[in-house]
Order: structure tokens, then C-alpha cells, then sequence
């Protein structure tokens, strides 16, 4: 056991319950060829879902990669400012999860859950402007890509950082329990996050406290260049909920029903007072870390099986075409709409200005800052009157207010 | 009114901060049942019941994080370090997400880190830290250390009040051994502000926490073997720095010592003495010196320990020193 590496084999029984039945669960035969790993299949609440939210999964799964697509258009054209993040092959894993919330609920996303936040209200002017650090961004350009959040529309922002977000979920859905409400809270993590520190003291406090909160490892095989070999000794992510007390889950990333099913009944089993559940969902990192990234670590043609075998989108066409007798003009229309709201949004988001530099000095406390100007940099000791307002800086509200 | 230690003070602010106000709670190893490595939440716990005074596990990282989610929905949690030298676990929740959160995403955090701190009682390398100076370096948090019972209570008071992270530097050498009378009311003593310890003409000693009580030691002893009149300024707060109460000091005496119990390099100490050179430069007689702890993990041996951190003879050396200008 000292060397459990050694043993290669990634199978057999994973000594994870499955949710609750509390006990060990016999692995069933996977739905799809490509899935690694079982679901629970009974009851499956994707069966309760109407045919138009069944298609929404789609609208938002199309909406997530389009919008991506157009950002590297952008970002070609340098008009992305930092660096871009995609989810491409992570479309259903983001969009299936955050779809098993109500709107009271909160997320916290991580850098591949575009899809998450679209899903909780984010749009894609917002994102859009965030990438060209506009100055009527979200963050009013103080951050980047998707690092954003809105607690009235249910997503909390990450930070770089990996793992923090599990302790301020614990937080957050610790403050659920205080006030007796009836809220969940989701946070997503990859598998190197899971390495940290913040992911471990996290998730054991929230089960300690028995807390509402569902965490999530996309498991995407790598974490920037470092394969899930050298992240853990582990055989599966899921098994490390044995550590924890809780139950784990594991499902196929990459089916979007498949994900709702599992995180569905996670948040119902949080919902009903049965504390934290760890999921890990199975899906494949098809770009690099970010744009930059030549992937050279990873091996040849794997990511070419991935796209051409076990792409989400595709994927759940196949089942919106089959079980629900979805037209092809029916999903042309779907597509014809996300195009051309990604390209309204894209339209407005050239036309916004960039930030006031005098607009950083601002908001760091509620308080109008006690720092003296630095006086020589011309026009500092003017920033707080030209820049403090009254509405939405520094106030418990996240609004932003408009440009 | 009966006089209270200065842990009883930090008590007594809890206690009626939790009264006032259902969105306060504490958070803490050992916080509970046991009321707190120091027995700073004695009686907290059968007074408002485990969902508002939480045993942790060992996790600091975990405390300070939950207490950020939960000050983004409203709450106005305290927590405890155990000892103030395992703040350094939860480096990266505090500079990293807490003190951007509201700059970065307009989250606040209100919340209050507290913990013991400081030397003079042999606790050795990881019992006695003062490591306020990484925080006063990292903007969006506010930093407090008060030096006397009354504003114990009153900074306390103010700091879970506050909408952001206030780090609230307890001095556990002052704990027991200093006592006083609380205003009467709802005492607040504001976070930003300095106090005049002892007013003086000749020489300006600013420090906080108990090197206080040792600078105004050493003013007696110089005043009776010198004739020197010396004034000490008690900042209370670290951040922000009362940049008014400095240069008030430095313009009426002219001659400057800072004086702290951490260490030199990157002190505070520093950051004092640049900013009295770029305001008031013109009205210095002498060079602003420091006193301060040498560079080095404060050990446990007696005769060790009070060697490195400054004593009473070392401030009465520099203040001689400046007064020699």
C-alpha cells in the first residue's frame, strides 16, 4: 500500500457510496462508451426536466462555446488584454452542474465554468467587456476574464489562487444555515485544487458543520501541464470523500444529463439537511491552460479522440435529436440566436471605453480612503471626488450601477 | 464601576458587539467549551450556544475563508488565532481574497481576525510573533494592536463594526497585568486614530502595543536622570497610520525614536520614519532613530528573549542619544 501507484490499474471498487445510500455501491454499467465512471441511474431527476429546459442545456452549452470562439477572435486581434481561458470539451460539466441550482442558490466558478455563469445570469456583454478590460466591466477593469461575480444573482467570483473558494463557500453556506434559509451552495475546484491546502481545510470544516454545500472536481486530466498522475496518489478523485465522512459521486462530464443527475441529487441531499457531497465529473481539457499553451505534454492524439469521440455538444445533439425529435431547424435556430446574441454583445463591448486611470485609486475600504495622495502624480488628490460614488462603492451592494 | 483586565475588556466587547447585533459570531479553535487557549471566550459559548460561538477544526485557512463567505452575506464574524503566529497559515485567504474582495468584486468583509500576540513571556519562536508589518503592507485590510484595557474595548467594538477585515493584535503580555475602569456607554474608540500616552516637549516616542508601557518607563527614568520631557504617542492603529498624530509629534518635539517589538528589517518602523522624512523634513533636529527587536525567530531562554526585544534601558539609551543633538 506504500506505493499504491505501483499498481497501474485504475478499476475496480472505488469504496465510494454513491448519494444516499450511504453504503458501498457496486459500479453499474455506464451509459456511454466513453464514460469512465458510473452514475447512480435511479431515480434520475433529468427525467423530470420539460423539453425546453432540455433544449435551454443546449442554449447554453452553444452559448458558452460560441461566445469562446468569438473571444479568441478577439483575442487575435489583441483586443482580449490578458490572457484567454477556454472550456472547450468542458461545455456540459459547467452548464449541466449549475443548472441542478435554484436561482437562491450560490455558486463560486473556476477559470472553465464559463458555461456555470451564463447559466446563473452572467451575460456575455459582461464577459466580453471583462476580457477587454473595459472600463464598464463588471470589475470596472480591475480583473480579468471571468474572475467576476454578483451575490444577488448567485455566483461569487474566484480568485487565482486555486482552492480558496472551498473555505468562503463553507462560509457562505455556513451563513445559509445561521439564517435558516433554504439555499445550497457549489463549488467547483479542478484536480490540481484539490493538492491545496485551502481545498482540504475547506471541505473538511463544511463537513465537520454538515454545511449545504456540493463541491465539484472537473477532473480534466491536467492541471496546466501536470497530469492527474502527478497531482495524486489517489486511484479517483471521489475516493478522497471516504477521508472526509461524505458521500462521493462520480459522473460523466461530458453527458450534461448526466451531470445534472448527479449534481441534482447532491443539492437535493444538501438541501435536505445531509451536508456536503464531493463530485467528481470526468472530462477532457481540449485546449491548453490557457491560449498560450501548445499542449506539447500532452500525448499525440488524444486530444483529437477526445474531440472527434466524446465532444458534449455533439454528444447531446445526438440525444435532443433522438429523445426529444428536435429538428434541424429547430437547432439552427437555437444556434442563429446564440450568434446573434454573442454578436450584439460584441458590438457593445468594442463601443465601451476603457477605464479612467484616476478610477483605481478607489474602493479598496468602504471608508473613503485614508491614504494621503501621492502628490506629484497629477490629478491623485482629485480621485476620490471625482471617482468615489456614493451608490455602489463601497456599500454591501454588488451592483456596479451603469458606465 | 469595577476595573477589567485587558482581556476582560476584549470580553466584554464580544460579548456586547454579539448582544447588539445577531450577525456577530466567533469563530476559533478551541473556542467554545474551553473558552479560548487565553480564556478570551470564557462563558461566550452558554451564553449564545454553538451556532454562534464555533469550535473549528485546526484550519486557519478554513476559519478565514468561512468567515470571508459568511461577511459576504451579511454576518460580522470574529475569529481567533490561537496564537497570532499561525495567522501565517492564512496568509493567502487574507492578502490574496480578502483584502482585494472589495476592490476587485465590491464583496465585503466585514470581519475581525483577533489573536494573541507578542513577546516578553518566553513562548519562544512560535508564541511570541508580531507579524503586523506583512499586513499593513497589503492594502484592504486595517490593522489595530491597542496598548490599555480601555481601548481594547473600544477598538474591538469598532473593528466588528467596521465593513472591512480588521486585524485585531491582542497583546498577550498585557493580558492580565494592566487593568482599568471602561467608559461608561457605548465605548468606541475609532480605528485610524492615535493617542497622546504622556505629553512632552524634548523628544517624541511613537510605538503601540506594550512597548508603550516600556517607553513611558523609560520617560520617567529620563526625566528624572535627564530633565528630558518626552512625549509618547500610542498609535492604536497600524492601518491606516495616523499620519496627523506623527507629524503633530515630530513638529512640536523635533526629535524622533519609533519603537517597536518587531522585528527591524521591514518594520513598521521604516514606513514611520519615511514618511516624517517626506512631510517633515524641515522640522527634524536629530536623524529619526529605531528601537526596535534584532533580525532574528525570537528564542525562549530568558536571558535570550530579553536580549533581542527592546527593553526599557535601550529606549532611555536612544532618547538620550537624540536629545545629544
Amino acid at each position: 500500500m506504500a506505493n499504491k501507484k505501483g499498481g497501474g490499474k485504475r478499476e475496480g471498487g472505488s469504496g465510494t457510496a454513491l448519494i444516499g445510500n450511504g453504503r458501498r455501491s457496486a459500479a453499474t454499467k455506464a451509459e456511454s462508451p466513453d464514460s469512465r465512471f458510473p452514475i447512480s441511474d435511479s431515480p434520475r431527476p433529468s427525467a423530470g426536466l420539460t423539453r425546453d429546459q432540455k433544449l435551454d442545456l443546449y442554449y447554453w452549452m452553444r452559448l458558452t462555446r460560441t461566445l469562446e470562439e468569438r473571444l479568441v477572435a478577439l483575442y487575435r486581434q489583441t483586443k482580449v488584454v490578458g490572457g484567454l481561458f477556454r472550456s472547450l470539451g468542458q461545455e456540459a460539466d459547467a452548464v449541466g452542474s449549475a443548472f441542478a441550482l435554484e436561482r437562491r442558490d450560490v455558486l463560486s466558478p473556476l477559470i472553465r465554468n464559463l458555461g456555470s455563469m451564463l447559466v446563473k445570469g452572467a451575460t456575455p456583454l459582461e464577459i466580453l467587456r471583462q476580457y477587454m478590460a473595459k472600463g464598464d466591466s463588471p470589475t470596472r477593469g480591475r480583473e480579468l476574464n471571468i474572475h467576476f461575480g454578483d451575490t444577488d444573482r448567485g455566483f461569487i467570483g474566484q480568485i487565482s489562487p486555486l482552492g480558496d473558494m472551498v473555505p468562503v463557500m463553507a462560509g457562505v453556506t455556513l451563513t445559509f444555515r445561521m439564517r435558516r434559509q433554504d439555499r445550497v451552495g457549489l463549488v467547483y475546484v479542478g484536480d490540481g485544487a484539490t493538492s491545496t491546502g485551502a481545498f482540504h481545510e475547506g471541505i473538511n470544516f463544511a463537513a465537520v458543520q454538515r454545511l449545504p454545500l456540493v463541491v465539484i472536481v472537473e477532473n480534466n486530466g491536467y492541471a496546466y501541464s501536470t497530469p492527474i498522475e502527478k497531482q495524486t496518489a489517489a486511484r479517483q478523485f471521489v475516493d478522497k470523500a471516504i477521508g472526509y465522512g461524505i458521500p462521493g459521486a462520480q459522473a460523466d462530464g461530458n453527458d450534461v444529463l448526466a451531470v445534472y443527475d448527479v449534481t441534482r441529487q447532491a443539492v437535493d441531499h444538501a438541501r435536505a439537511g445531509g451536508g456536503v457531497t464531493l463530485i467528481e465529473l470526468m472530462t477532457y481539457r481540449r485546449k491548453g491552460h490557457a491560449e498560450h499553451d501548445n499542449q506539447s505534454y500532452v500525448p499525440a492524439g488524444e486530444i483529437d479522440r477526445w474531440a472527434a469521440e466524446n465532444d458534449p455538444i455533439n454528444r447531446y445533439l445526438g440525444v435532443i435529436r433522438e429523445s426529444l425529435g428536435a429538428t434541424e431547424a429547430e437547432i439552427a435556430g437555437i444556434d442563429a440566436r446564440v450568434a446573434a446574441e454573442v454578436d450584439a454583445a460584441t458590438d457593445e463591448a468594442e463601443r465601451s471605453p476603457p477605464p479612467q486611470p484616476l478610477d483605481a485609486l478607489v474602493g479598496v475600504y468602504a471608508d473613503p480612503p485614508g491614504e494621503r495622495p501621492l502628490w506629484f502624480r497629477e490629478g491623485s488628490d482629485r480621485a476620490v471626488d471625482v471617482n468615489e460614488r456614493a451608490e455602489g462603492w463601497g456599500t454591501w451592494s454588488s451592483r456596479t450601477g451603469s458606465a | 464601576m469595577a476595573e477589567v483586565t485587558y482581556l476582560e475588556a476584549i470580553r466584554e466587547a464580544l460579548v456586547e458587539e454579539m448582544d447588539r447585533d445577531e450577525n456577530v459570531f466567533c469563530m476559533g479553535e478551541d473556542i467554545g467549551a474551553y473558552g479560548g487557549a487565553f480564556k478570551v471566550t470564557e462563558g461566550l459559548l452558554a451564553r449564545f450556544g454553538e451556532s454562534r460561538v464555533i469550535d473549528t477544526p485546526i484550519s486557519e485557512i478554513g476559519i478565514v475563508g468561512a468567515a470571508a463567505g459568511a461577511g459576504h452575506m451579511g454576518m460580522r464574524p470574529v475569529v481567533e488565532m490561537q496564537f497570532i503566529d499561525f495567522i501565517a497559515n492564512a496568509y493567502d485567504i487574507l492578502t490574496n481574497y480578502v483584502a482585494t474582495a472589495r476592490y476587485r468584486a465590491f464583496l465585503p468583509c466585514p470581519m475581525v481576525v483577533r489573536g494573541p500576540s507578542g513577546g516578553y513571556v518566553r513562548g519562544g519562536p512560535f508564541h511570541s510573533q508580531n507579524p503586523e508589518a506583512g499586513f499593513i503592507h497589503t492594502p484592504g485590510l486595517k490593522v489595530v494592536y491597542p496598548a490599555t484595557a480601555e481601548d481594547a474595548k473600544g477598538l474591538m467594538k469598532a473593528a466588528i463594526r467596521d465593513d472591512d477585515c480588521v486585524l485585531f493584535f491582542e497583546h498577550k503580555y498585557l493580558y492580565r497585568r494592566i487593568k482599568a475602569e471602561m467608559p461608561a456607554g457605548d465605548h468606541i474608540v475609532p480605528i485610524g486614530k492615535a493617542r497622546v500616552a504622556r505629553e512632552g516637549k524634548d523628544v517624541s516616542i511613537i510605538t503601540y502595543a506594550a512597548p508603550v508601557w516600556k517607553a513611558l518607563e523609560a520617560a520617567d527614568v529620563v526625566e528624572k536622570e535627564d530633565g528630558l520631557s518626552v512625549e509618547v504617542i500610542d498609535l492604536r492603529s497600524l492601518a491606516p497610520l495616523d499620519d496627523d498624530a506623527i507629524f503633530a509629534t515630530v513638529r512640536k518635539t523635533n526629535r524622533v525614536l519609533v519603537l517597536h517589538e518587531d522585528t527591524r528589517t521591514g518594520g513598521i518602523a521604516g514606513e514611520i520614519t519615511a514618511r516624517i522624512n517626506e512631510s517633515c523634513f524641515e522640522w527634524l533636529d536629530a536623524p529619526v532613530l529605531r528601537v526596535t527587536a534584532h533580525d532574528i525567530p525570537l528564542p525562549y531562554a530568558p536571558q535570550l528573549e530579553d536580549f533581542v526585544l527592546p527593553q526599557t534601558s535601550d529606549i532611555v539609551r536612544a532618547v538620550r542619544r537624540l536629545a545629544g543633538y
